[in-house]
């Protein structure tokens, strides 16, 4: 299983924080730290996987993000860097064309996006378009919801 | 869906304060004012907030006062404000938390609900945060979901239960009949989400492993169609047909085939068509392909998948991609032990990883080169490791050293040979090499009385040109301390001799005695050095002494307590056999127990009663267990004889320091006291514990009384006496003392 995925900047801000297993805030803090340092310090063109206590860590950078994934030992590193792939592809669907500001200002979006796409560590859905047409409809119950609100709020 | 305009506002703000003073300030503003909110009535704001405080505690600062906030907005009728609620939940509340445990109530009322969105929304978050207690609470609910629900709902479920699963291993007996069923289904996701399921439930339970290889069958069947169907857009990703899905099935065919003939031969030809019909150009290819491969080589194949298993690794490691180089290298480290000619064959590919820019690969490729070494290719994969060695990176250096080590001990063609690797490798990375090298290599070197002037000149030439490697620096020192007059001959076959004087020597160990670089064990060797030489040459004594006596009132307790020692030597003999060479020392590296009975003589005994004196005692190193190859070498070795002995044996006044090392070789040295050892071998050798008895007799005309055997031994093994028979040892070998001596080496030191 996977236990946690994190997306920094270049800068080292963290942009997304999703965690499989319970932890700490200190443990969290100190593996976003170490994640953080090894990962900005690799070389460009170097090898995507590291080895990290028990975990295997796959990195991959996309513009200025990196995707960082930590699976468990047993995991294939290859299918990892493919489900980053895949993640990626879901938010550029969904926001079109999706930079990093685009994750900054609606990074609850991104974590529902990623709550369709992976659930306890593993793979939910494996189709892309399922996952699209989940996000489009909770969206649409969303703004149902909402304007609902509006409305009674306006017309008592 | 339209943007949440509070929530960019806040982060426009906070992104634009220029330092993070000005930051914080923005956020402890905000978070009072979210505050205030959170304690006002209803309003329509209630998830702006609650998202505008979750993106706060993603910058690092403290958002516990959310928690309630979190079950309240969970506990909503309305779908926006339970969205951000569960994920404000997921965020910021844990099992650790007393708050998660409110939510159990409302997570079972979500999971009930007609909207399938936000029955979704309760599986994801028990899913994710859920302790063993909502465990427990909800299992049925996740057991009812998992049978009669669409197939969206069916997946998380799916996945719930696999974290139930973790979290409380017994309720796995609840699912395995849904799961069972699950397999079945045509949605991808379901298929997914059970054989995920089932993999957990069959590495915790082994009975359930055996039930579950029933459905090796259908798993070989829902294989063949994802790789044999057409082109579909769904699934699809560069031309292999939904490849999460294949890798978790080869996992779970990898975990039902393992130590069973019967599954394994039911899934050999589909991996055999997998391994050949995977496009490899892509990553996704070569994904599925590695899967493949470790299923492969972790089941009961057959030799011919076997082989294509090993070549396909092969062609991974001639792959440009590093990644690919990688995980082939992990796989080849996996079966270095079972198909080690296989790998063999890969050699070359492999040490020329060795030299890859990549730190990873780097990694690997020394593992998987160190597991390669072998009798017959030692000297050319030393050369390569060697040369490795001066450009590794540092964190991988005392890796390095210790591997060369290892693979030289057990493949060295020639003593010299050894002796060159371990100097070539103390001086390139000498400051990384373990603590045992150094009595290693000392004894290695005392072992190889022929090069023992080769030796003693490649070390004086390493000192002369670097005294900061310690190890290296320890070495030389005793070396040129045991040897040294090997150096001053000007002689040497093996190698230039050095053209040295004794003002020479002594003024490399006095360098290396004076310089901050040298700690104090190093001193230590440099002074003991000094003192050896003094026996070696002729000229310089005075200058050792002067020396030696500068050291007494050294601030390192150690190098005083030497010092003085030595100088005590000095007044009081002429000839201190006690610096003599070092005979030849039999350490078994597998196991060993180093024996010393070593035996204080009484130089103390000049204020004993002249009867007393007579008896000159023996102090001897003993090394009782050569070890399994070499034949026990008994020695005798005398207990101290405490009481008056009538004497008729001439009196050796101040008697000497004996050699401490006086030899293996049972020489009786007093007339008449003998001793035997015995022990049993294969007890030794099985339990780490031996029982060593001793057997004393007394051939001499008169009788000894008083005679007790003392005994040391190094802090890693036991030692028990027990009883001897007497202490008495009659005259003439009438009767004979036996003690039993346990030693007891638990942890097998060496």
């Amino acid at each position: 299983m996977m236990r946690f995925m994190l997306l920094f900047s270049r800068q080292g801000k963290l942009r997304l924080q999703k965690w499989f297993t319970s932890m700490s805030e200190r443990e969290k803090k100190k593996i976003i730290r170490d994640m953080t340092t090894m990962v900005l310090a690799r070389q460009p063109r170097s090898c995507n996987f590291m080895q990290w206590k028990d975990l295997k860590i796959v990195y991959k950078r996309y513009a200025s993000l990196y995707f960082c994934l930590g699976v468990e030992s047993q995991e294939n590193e290859l299918l990892a860097l493919e489900i980053i792939h895949r993640y990626v592809e879901l938010l550029d669907k969904y926001f079109g064309n999706v930079c990093e500001l685009d994750i900054i200002f609606n990074f609850e979006k991104a974590y529902f996006i990623l709550d369709e796409f992976l659930m306890g560590g593993e793979i939910q859905e494996t189709s892309k378009q399922i996952v699209n047409r989940s996000i489009e409809a909770s969206d649409m119950l969303q703004e149902d919801d909402i304007s609902e609100w509006y409305e009674v709020e306006l017309f008592g | 869906m339209s943007p949440s305009v509070p929530l960019q506002e806040m982060i426009r703000a906070i992104r634009s304060a220029r330092t993070q003073c000005e930051e914080r300030g923005v956020i402890q503003r905000e978070c009072a004012a979210i505050r205030a909110q959170f304690r006002q009535a209803d309003n329509g704001g209630r998830s702006h907030n609650l998202a505008k405080l979750l993106y706060v505690h993603m910058l690092g600062y403290p958002a516990h006062f959310g928690q309630m906030e979190c079950v309240r907005m969970i506990a909503s009728p309305r779908y926006s404000e339970k969205r951000v609620g569960y994920l404000g939940a997921m965020m910021l509340l844990d099992e650790k938390q007393d708050a998660s445990l409110l939510i159990t109530n409302s997570i079972k009322n979500d999971l009930s609900n007609s909207n399938q969105y936000i029955q979704s929304l309760a599986l994801c978050t028990l899913a994710c945060m859920g302790s063993a207690e909502m465990c427990r609470d909800l299992a049925p609910e996740i057991d009812r979901l998992l049978r009669a629900s669409n197939s969206y709902i069916k997946k998380k479920a799916a996945l719930c239960a696999v974290h139930i699963v973790r979290k409380v291993h017994d309720l796995g007996e609840l699912f395995t009949k849904a799961a069972r069923s699950l397999l079945t289904e045509k949605n991808h996701g379901v298929v997914h989400g059970a054989v995920v399921l089932i993999t957990e439930l069959c590495e915790r339970n082994s009975e359930t492993l055996e039930r579950f290889r029933k459905t090796v069958p259908d798993l070989v069947q829902i294989m063949k169609g994802l790789v044999i169907s057409g082109y579909s857009p769904d699934h699809d990703v560069a031309g292999i047909s939904d490849p999460f899905l294949q890798v978790r099935i080869l996992r779970l065919l990898r975990i039902l085939g393992r130590n069973n003939e019967a599954a394994s031969d039911a899934m050999n030809d589909l991996l055999a068509q997998v391994a050949t019909n995977t496009d490899s150009t892509k990553t996704v290819g070569n994904a599925v392909l590695y899967e493949t491969v470790l299923t492969v080589l972790d089941i009961k194949s057959e030799s011919g998948l076997r082989v294509l298993a090993v070549n396909i690794l092969g062609r991974f490691l001639l792959n440009n991609d590093r990644n690919i180089r990688y995980i082939a290298m992990t796989s080849l480290q996996k079966i270095v032990g079972t198909d080690h000619n296989a790998v063999q064959r890969h050699r070359g590919t492999i040490v020329d990883c060795l030299k890859d820019q990549d730190a990873s690969v780097k990694r690997r490729a020394l593992e998987l080169s160190l597991a390669l070494v072998s009798a017959s290719n030692i000297r050319s994969m030393m050369k390569e490791l060697l040369s490795f060695l001066s450009s590794c990176p540092p964190e991988l250096r005392s890796q390095t050293a210790s591997g060369i080590f290892n693979a030289a001990e057990r493949y060295a063609p020639s003593q010299r040979w050894h002796i060159d690797t371990i100097l070539h490798v103390l001086t390139t990375a000498g400051g990384d090499v373990r603590d045992e090298t150094v009595p290693n290599l000392i004894q290695l070197i005392t072992n190889t009385s022929e090069l023992h002037c080769y030796t003693v000149h490649k070390l004086y030439r390493a000192l002369l040109s670097d005294i900061s490697q310690q190890p290296l620096v320890q070495v030389a020192c005793w070396c040129i301390g045991e040897y040294g007059d090997l150096l001053l001959t000007g002689e040497c076959q093996e190698t230039e001799p050095v053209q040295v004087t004794e003002d020479y020597v002594l003024d490399v160990l006095e360098t290396v005695l004076q310089s901050h670089m040298s700690s104090p064990s190093t001193r230590g060797f440099a002074l003991t050095a000094t003192m050896k030489l003094s026996t070696r040459i002729t000229e310089n004594v005075d200058r050792i002494r002067s020396i030696v006596s500068i050291y007494g009132s050294c601030i390192d307790v150690e190098l005083q307590q030497r010092a003085v020692e030595y100088n005590a030597l000095f007044k009081k003999y002429d000839h201190m056999s006690i610096l003599d060479i070092f005979p030849e020392l039999f350490l078994d590296k597998v196991y060993s127990v180093k024996l010393s009975f070593a035996y204080n003589n009484n130089v103390q005994s000049a204020g004993l009663s002249p009867p007393l004196c007579g008896v000159s005692q023996v102090c001897d190193l003993l090394d009782l267990l050569g070890g399994s190859e070499q034949p026990l070498q008994p020695s005798p070795a005398l207990g101290s004889a405490a009481p008056p002995i009538p004497v008729s044996a001439p009196n050796t006044v101040g008697g000497d320091l004996l050699d401490l090392l006086g030899g293996l070789e049972p020489t009786p040295i007093t007339p008449g006291l003998t001793f035997t050892y015995t022990h049993n071998e294969l007890q030794k050798q099985e339990t780490g514990r031996l029982t060593v008895t001793l057997t004393a007799s007394n051939s001499t005309e008169s009788d000894i009384r008083g005679f007790t055997l003392q005994a040391a031994v190094p802090k890693s093994v036991q030692l028990h006496m027990k009883a001897p028979s007497g202490d008495s040892l009659p005259a003439r070998g009438t009767a004979k003392v036996t003690q039993m001596v346990v030693l007891n080496n638990p942890n097998k030191v060496v």
